[in-house]
């Protein structure tokens, strides 16, 4: 399998006026092409600052970071959609061709087939405001991909929306991601989220993150997410993953006092 | 309003109905007190309640009014404070706009400018009314200049800080675009704060009148602000007067053309 990334020794320090941050340490990791991996991790534990690493937007403050891919080639979605309400729908999925001053008529196209593929072909002319919180992350995604990375990584996507959507739009995105064929990186502190979506789920560590233990997710492949989470070896999983966490929150607390 | 008429129910018709009457009665009544003042001031006049010569009364106004239109004088005059203002008002607001995108631009020059924007701000600018003339001439430029100078600074102080208020988090999806710094102006910086930039315009409007009457009483040869002080001066109340309520219709009609530039803009 072709490695897309491979994080040897990653460290990285916050500075400000206040002090410094430790969020990671000594970590290491490689993602394989085509994979959805997935990162599991207390809040607060550095998992967003994890992929702003892997993204290039931040550089660590020791360690090597190596891509097979360019970071022009990474596409990122944040926590929240941040969908510009002056522009149109259509206008917000184009915005990334037209920063990167990549806006061919081929490339549009590409972009507003996502749209027509994922059901908010008829909202292409409407506001962000007039779309529900799971259409908006779809927009998002679609922003994301319009681009055509390699490689998405996935910052809580879900987080803000209510659970019923969460479980629809959760599928929704892996089945984009799927059929784009696009290798992901999702990180949550969802538990049944990762196994309902990833292939392999790495466990950090409290703040300063570390990897525990990847785990490799049984359940068969070309599963939904929904009949995932139905599998018999989704509860087994998820125990094993919570157990690897809960001892993590023990630590922290042992530490604190 | 999306629902076409005949979709209309009843009950949401009646409620239309109704708070088209609720409208009606403010905009009437709003009328009726703008009449009923002059023509209760017109009264006390006519009845030497008030003494009319130093209160003046609507119809003494009038006269001063046709009396000043029939030789242009008063076009001349409204046309030299009208230009004063448009001119203050509009370089304040470039001035500002263009001054905060280059603090915004440039951070180390923000934070080195910053503690002397604060002190300008706070100085009253009536105070380098002198200092102006002299450099400038008594003549229409240091009138301009004072309308600029009085909003100015605070227009780049609303703007900037509307610049830095902008969500950090959408700066980040800009820099996840790769956009670079211009582009993150342009395309996220500028149209989310086009509300803020608005407002910025209603205060200047405001302000540049202020700054255009201020200036005019300080050199001007004409101008309602000179026509105002000479009034004062002459004891002609009516002049004074008269000039004033063209004033208020002046700055009221600047203010609505900004409504207008607001409706077209933020649909
Ligand atoms: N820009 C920053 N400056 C200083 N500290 C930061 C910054 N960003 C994050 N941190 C700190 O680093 C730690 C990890 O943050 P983050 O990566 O956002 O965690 P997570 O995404 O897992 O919730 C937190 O303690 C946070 O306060
Ligand atoms: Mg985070």
């Amino acid at each position: 399998m072709k490695e897309v990334l491979r994080l040897e020794k990653v460290s990285h320090r916050y500075h400000s006026k206040s002090g410094e941050t430790e969020a990671i340490r000594s970590m290491d990791l490689s993602v394989n092409e085509g994979e959805f991996f997935g990162i599991v991790g207390p809040s607060g534990s550095g998992k967003t600052t994890l992929l702003s690493i892997l993204s290039g937007i931040l550089t660590p403050s020791s360690g090597s970071v190596k891509r097979s891919i360019s970071p022009s080639e990474i596409g990122y979605m944040l926590q929240r959609d941040h969908l510009f309400e002056w522009r149109t729908i259509e206008d917000n999925v184009l915005l990334g061709l037209e920063i990167r001053k990549i806006k061919t008529k081929e490339r549009v196209e590409y972009a507003l087939d996502l749209l027509k593929k994922y059901s908010l072909g008829d909202f292409v002319k409407k506001r962000p405001s007039e779309l529900s919180g799971g259409m908006r992350q779809r927009v998002a995604l679609i922003r994301t991909l319009a681009l055509r990375p390699k490689l998405v990584l996935l910052d809580e996507p879900f987080s803000a929306l209510d659970f019923q959507t969460r479980l629809n739009v959760a599928e929704d995105v892996r089945k984009i991601i799927a059929e784009e064929g696009v290798t992901a990186i999702l990180v949550t502190h969802d538990i049944s989220e990762a196994i309902a979506l990833c292939d392999r789920i790495a466990v950090l560590s409290a703040r300063p993150a570390t990897v525990k233990r990847i785990f490799d997710n049984t359940i068969e492949k070309g599963l939904s997410s929904i009949e995932r989470r139905e599998h018999p070896l989704f509860a087994s999983l998820f125990k094993e993953v919570w157990k690897e966490l809960e001892f993590t929150d023990e630590k922290e607390k042992s530490g604190d006092q | 309003m999306k629902k076409k008429s005949q979709e209309i129910s009843e009950e949401h018709f009646r409620y239309l109905k109704k708070q088209r009457g609720k409208t009606a009665f403010v905009v009437v009544m709003q009328v009726f007190l703008l009449v009923q003042f002059f023509l209760v001031w017109e009264l006390l006049a006519k009845y030497e309640i008030i003494d009319s010569f130093i209160f003046s009364a609507p119809s003494k106004m009038w006269s001063s009014f046709l009396a000043l239109a029939k030789d242009g004088v008063l076009w001349r005059h409204v046309s030299a404070t009208l230009i004063e203002t448009v001119v203050g008002f509009v370089s304040a607001t470039l001035i500002g706009l263009v001054v905060a995108v280059v603090l915004w631009s440039i951070e180390p020059l923000r934070l080195i400018l910053e503690p002397y924007i604060v002190v300008l701000n706070a100085l009253p600018k009536i105070a380098l009314g002198p200092i102006i003339i002299i450099w400038v001439g008594a003549g229409k430029g240091a009138i301009i200049v004072m309308a600029i100078l009085i909003s100015v600074i605070i227009t780049v102080i609303n703007i900037l800080n509307g610049f830095l208020s902008v969500d950090k988090d959408k700066i980040l999806l800009m820099k996840t675009l790769s956009a670079t710094r211009a582009q993150t102006l342009f395309k996220l910086v500028l149209p989310s704060n086009l509300s803020n930039i608005i407002a910025a315009l209603k205060v200047n409007v405001g302000m540049a009148w202020v700054g255009t009457i201020m200036g005019e009483y300080l050199v001007s040869r004409e101008g309602l602000g000179y026509l105002i002080v000479y009034g004062g001066q002459v004891f002609n109340l009516s002049l004074v007067m008269c000039s004033t309520v063209i004033l208020t219709v002046l700055a009221a009609l600047m203010y609505f053309c900004v409504l207008i530039v607001e409706k077209a803009v933020s649909r």
